[in-house]
């Protein structure tokens, strides 16, 4: 009974070991460019292992039962007549349970560092500037305010393109540049069916929906120029939707702008 | 247990002459009701969050009258008392009352579509005008729809209740009770899209 | 006692044609129509498969080469919905659920054998509609989603054929559902009390309420859709004042429980096969049923988890969060009652019983990432890419369609008195069990790492992945054919079965196989221990 307690024990241990060595050194997500992303990847780091733990110790379970329990040629008869163990299935009640608790905790905790929640605290999902309703994406601001001193930029997605709007600049461009480690304000809209707007290197996406203006906030972390992706089938041409983010050093990206603004005209 | 035993004397009794079935198809169709009630409680939750989220544009007309509903309100509502004495007087074996309660019945929901017509015909807006006047024609229309199959499965009952000949009698109740409960079911969702739709 | 509960006494049996005919008829018998909708769910398996290949050679490539895009559109909308309305739902509902709640029961047939008739012919005319609207002017293109204002701006003629048939297949699975519930409920044999029968008896209970519940929510919506397309109404588009989001949540209350109308029959079959093979009582009946019915309740109050990206308010999203993340618990349990039912038997190893297994493992792979995406700062990132279309094929199909071979392995010598051939059975759950993690195990990469799904075209630095996903789905079309042979050959010269071929304790064994017409000589026997494996029980031996 020793024995078989100390393989039960040696067997748990081996697969916390692997899954916590396959948590932390396989790394399947793209780089991280955003301050959203490291939040992101710590919590797939987290529910990475808790899964690899519960899918190796099911799948060792399973296989293992079926060598260990096969019937044998010699053998006839039934198994044993065990119908169940209540303190065995609370068990298995309780600590899922607890898990998905934790996780659920957790996970709140997660989005509301990327500033999902933050609107919470005041009206609901919308607010109102100029009679408008605009939507909240997620968000990393306390409130959804564009502050003067951020980039704004007007997003419209269409069948099959995205244009970004340069306000202060009066110019319409079909990449978005933006400086490095500085907070992006986005306004985005659509002109015909709900496109999304997903930057996998930033873990942001939204929904563009048409008749729902939203506001989408991130500041970028690393220079480079990473793909702007429209995940919302949108029709024939969907997966020809794209569009670049360029991320660039604050000089650079005052150089970009300079060029291409001009002067206002009509206002 | 004791619930257990009863059915199963019921079940016994009843193999005899084969009626068990009648409390099946009474159960169908109050899981199919149920069912039905699903689609409403889908349009009610659509209007519901209309209401909320979106805005009536300018210039928009949606404005409705109280009168007429009011008015198809207590129709409905009297015609489910009409019914249930049609079934009362069946019970008692008196055919010729229950026909006459069931064509009463049947002609309070015809008025019943007539007024809602009426008033169809002379509402400010029309179907395509705005999102509330479609949700508008939507329900009403649906449930309309109801209760014109409801009138005619009536008028039905209300033939196979004749004295000679008729299949609906004191025996065979099941037609009667079946429409009943599907009457009383339309008249309930009435109530409740009079309520959301013009008092709210 | 000699009672007897059936209240289809008074069919005219003599008048249904006999032989292979029947099932070309309106067959009353329960028997006859569970194997009609096993037949015709899986001609269209077929079918449904044959566009999952030609959307997997499509994208062996990372430029859209193989077909017009707008037909790549049309292929992924009828793949979709092909499998989950003429494939999935009706073979785990209507096959099995017809071909075995009478049995489980204790009855002769189905509550109403009729409208059971009329919900079987619905599928096959609704199903051909939706394939031939191809050839009209082109199926709809929308996704099985359907999201407007998409579906309403593309061709309407296939959106509105689309629309036809799957408010005529909803109806189908709403009239099933009233059947199974009034079967369980109200036709069981006297003196059978609920808790004594066999677990998919309260699967299906649990999946026909969901099906009551819910799909006519999913009607009124695509009613209110074709509206929108016919008749210039604004429900769902913005441009006259609709609201785009409000189909959304719409449609989410019927397709989200749609996963447990699909997977819930899946784990009532995966507990009648584990047992008979494992000569084990199914561990924890009790637990089963309470989990059965938690996912029920929990499962009409989840939809909105597809929305995390669409607006939703962060209160809903923070609901909905918890709620989903919550059906891990019923789920968890039911998995491990599995393997706790493993634990100390007397296993055979056979085709049945190793399907069963792939379908564990599949299952909560598939479970696992699905906590993962109940989590709002988890989905946005993943949502609408193909780390989605894994998780959902490693339920569907490692979880459902897994355990659709296994009851075939499983029920065949019930239903024809042959035994499949062993060896071709365990050849077709390896090259299954093989093609299915090769082709959807890397997708969860994909998605990871930027490839949104329903795409044509795709960034080249994919293409090597995408690759051995399209081998994957090359063995999994290869792995049809042993399963095919082996049908075949077993109906023309398998070996006979006997009647009780794996000594079995629950009710449908109890009879001749094939089944007589009435499904039992005398009467109806009472199987009070379904799971009474390992006991001396004098009565059932």
């Amino acid at each position: 009974m020793l024995n078989k307690n100390i393989y039960l024990i040696l067997i748990i241990s081996l697969v916390f070991a692997i899954s916590f060595w396959i948590g932390f050194n396989v790394n399947l997500l793209p780089a991280e460019a955003s301050i959203n992303a490291p939040i992101y990847d710590e919590l797939f780091k987290i529910l990475f292992i808790i899964g690899l733990i519960i899918f190796i110790g099911m799948t060792i379970a399973v296989i293992y039962s079926l060598f260990k329990f096969r019937k044998r040629n010699d053998q006839i008869g039934d198994g044993i007549a065990l119908e169940g163990n209540l303190s065995l299935e609370i068990v298995w009640t309780i600590i899922p349970s607890i898990i998905v608790l934790l996780i659920g905790l957790y996970s709140y905790n997660i989005y509301d560092r990327m500033g999902g929640m933050k609107e919470l605290n005041h009206n609901h999902e919308m607010m109102t500037s100029n009679t408008e309703k605009i939507w909240a994406g997620i968000s990393q601001t306390s409130d959804n305010e564009i502050a003067i001193n951020n980039l704004s930029i007007e997003v419209s997605a269409m069948q099959f393109a995205f244009l970004f709007n340069y306000p202060k600049g009066n110019f319409i461009s079909g990449e978005l540049h933006v400086p490095v480690d500085q907070k992006v304000s986005m306004k985005m809209e659509s002109k015909d069916v709900i496109h999304a707007f997903w930057v996998p290197e930033f873990r942001i996406k939204q929904d563009i929906i048409p008749g729902q203006p939203t506001i989408l906030n991130f500041t970028p972390t690393k220079v480079g120029k990473y793909p702007i992706i429209c995940a919302e089938l949108c029709g024939p041409y969907h997966g020809g939707m794209r569009a670049s983010i360029i991320v660039e050093e604050e000089s650079d990206y005052n150089e970009w702008f300079n060029k291409n603004k001009k002067p206002e005209v009509n206002l | 247990m004791t619930t257990l035993d009863s059915s199963k004397e019921i079940q016994k009794n009843n193999s005899e002459v084969n009626e068990t079935h009648e409390d099946f198809r009474m159960f169908g169709l109050i899981t199919f009701l149920i069912a039905d009630g699903m689609t409403f409680a889908g349009f009610f939750a659509a209007y519901l969050t209309y209401k909320a989220v979106n805005p009536l544009p300018d210039g928009a007309i949606y404005e409705l009258e109280l009168p007429i509903p009011t008015l198809n309100t207590i129709l409905l509502l009297v015609s489910s008392v009409t019914f249930h004495k049609a079934g009362k007087a069946l019970l008692k074996d008196k055919n010729s009352d229950s026909q006459k309660w069931l064509f009463i019945t049947a002609f309070l929901g015809i008025i019943f579509l007539i007024c809602q017509l009426f008033e169809y015909f002379h509402l400010p807006f029309g179907l395509t005008d705005n999102l509330f006047a479609s949700t508008f024609y939507a329900l009403t229309g649906f449930h309309g729809l109801h209760v014109t199959l409801g009138t005619l499965m009536i008028l039905i009952i209300a033939w196979q209740s004749r004295i000679n000949g008729g299949r609906l009698t004191s025996q065979n109740m099941f037609p009667l009770e079946a429409v009943e409960l599907y009457w009383h079911f339309v008249d309930g969702i009435w109530v409740i899209l009079f309520i959301i739709l013009y008092l709210l | 006692m000699t009672i007897s509960i059936d209240p289809q006494k008074t069919n005219n049996e003599s008048l249904q044609p006999k032989g292979w005919l029947r099932y070309f008829s309106f067959s009353l018998d329960h028997k006859v129509i569970g194997i009609q909708y096993l037949v015709c769910g899986f001609l269209f398996y077929l079918i449904g498969g044959t566009l999952a290949s030609a959307i997997r050679i499509e994208l062996a490539s990372p430029m859209s080469d193989f077909m017009p895009r707008d037909v790549y559109n049309q292929v992924l909308t009828l793949h979709g919905t092909i499998m989950i309305f003429l494939w999935i739902v009706p073979v785990v509902n209507g096959a099995f659920g017809n071909y075995l709640i009478p049995f489980y029961v204790g009855a002769r047939d189905m509550a109403f054998p009729r409208l059971n008739a009329v919900a079987f012919w619905l599928i096959p005319p609704s199903g051909l509609m939706l394939v031939a609207s191809y050839f009209v002017e082109g199926a709809a293109q929308a996704g099985w989603t359907a999201y407007p204002p998409l579906s309403i701006t593309t061709p309407q003629s296939g959106q509105i054929i689309w629309i036809l048939s799957v408010l005529l297949l909803g109806g189908s699975s709403i009239f099933g559902g009233i059947n199974f519930i009034a079967t369980i409920i109200k036709l069981r044999r006297p003196g059978l009390k609920l808790m004594q029968l066999p677990m998919y008896c309260w699967a299906m209970l649990g999946t026909s309420l969901l099906v009551v519940l819910s799909t006519p929510v999913l009607a009124g919506t695509l009613i209110l859709l074709s509206f929108d397309i016919i008749a210039n109404t604004g429900f769902f588009n913005p441009v006259l004042g609709g609201n785009v989001v409000v189909y959304q949540h719409l449609f989410w209350f019927y397709s989200h429980p749609a996963v447990y109308i699909m997977v819930l029959p899946a784990f009532g079959l995966v507990s009648e096969i584990l047992p008979v093979h494992a000569r084990k009582p199914l561990f924890g009946y009790t637990t089963m049923v309470f989990s059965i019915m938690g996912i029920v309740v929990l499962g009409l109050v989840v939809w909105a988890h597809h929305m995390f990206t669409s607006g939703t308010p962060p209160w809903m999203r923070l609901f909905f969060t918890i709620a989903t993340a919550f059906i891990a618990v019923p789920t968890g349990i039911k998995f491990f009652n599995w393997v706790a039912t493993l634990w100390g038997g007397k296993i055979s190893i056979n085709s049945a019983i190793l399907f069963s297994c792939g379908f564990i493992i599949n299952f909560v792979f598939g479970g696992i990432t699905g906590v993962a995406l109940a989590q709002v700062p988890f989905d946005i990132h993943v949502h609408d890419t193909y780390f989605v279309v894994a998780h959902f094929h490693y339920i569907v199909y490692g979880g459902t369609v897994f355990i659709i071979f296994s009851s075939i392995y499983h029920w065949f010598p019930k239903v024809t008195g042959k035994m499949l051939n062993e060896k071709l059975g365990i050849l077709h759950f390896i090259i299954t069990f093989i093609g299915f993690n090769l082709c959807f195990a890397p997708q969860h990469w994909l998605g990871l790492n930027g490839m949104p799904r329903r795409v044509a075209e795709y960034d080249p630095q994919f293409q090597f992945v995408n690759q051995i996903s399209s081998l994957g789905a090359l063995l999994m079309a290869i792995s049809t054919i042993p399963f095919l042979i082996n049908v075949f050959l077993s109906l023309r010269n398998g070996k006979d079965a006997g009647d009780n071929p794996w000594n079995a304790l629950t009710p449908e064994w109890l009879t001749s196989s094939p089944p007589p017409v009435e499904n039992w000589e005398g009467e109806a026997p009472l199987v009070e221990e379904p799971y009474g494996y390992g006991k001396e029980i004098s009565e059932q031996k």
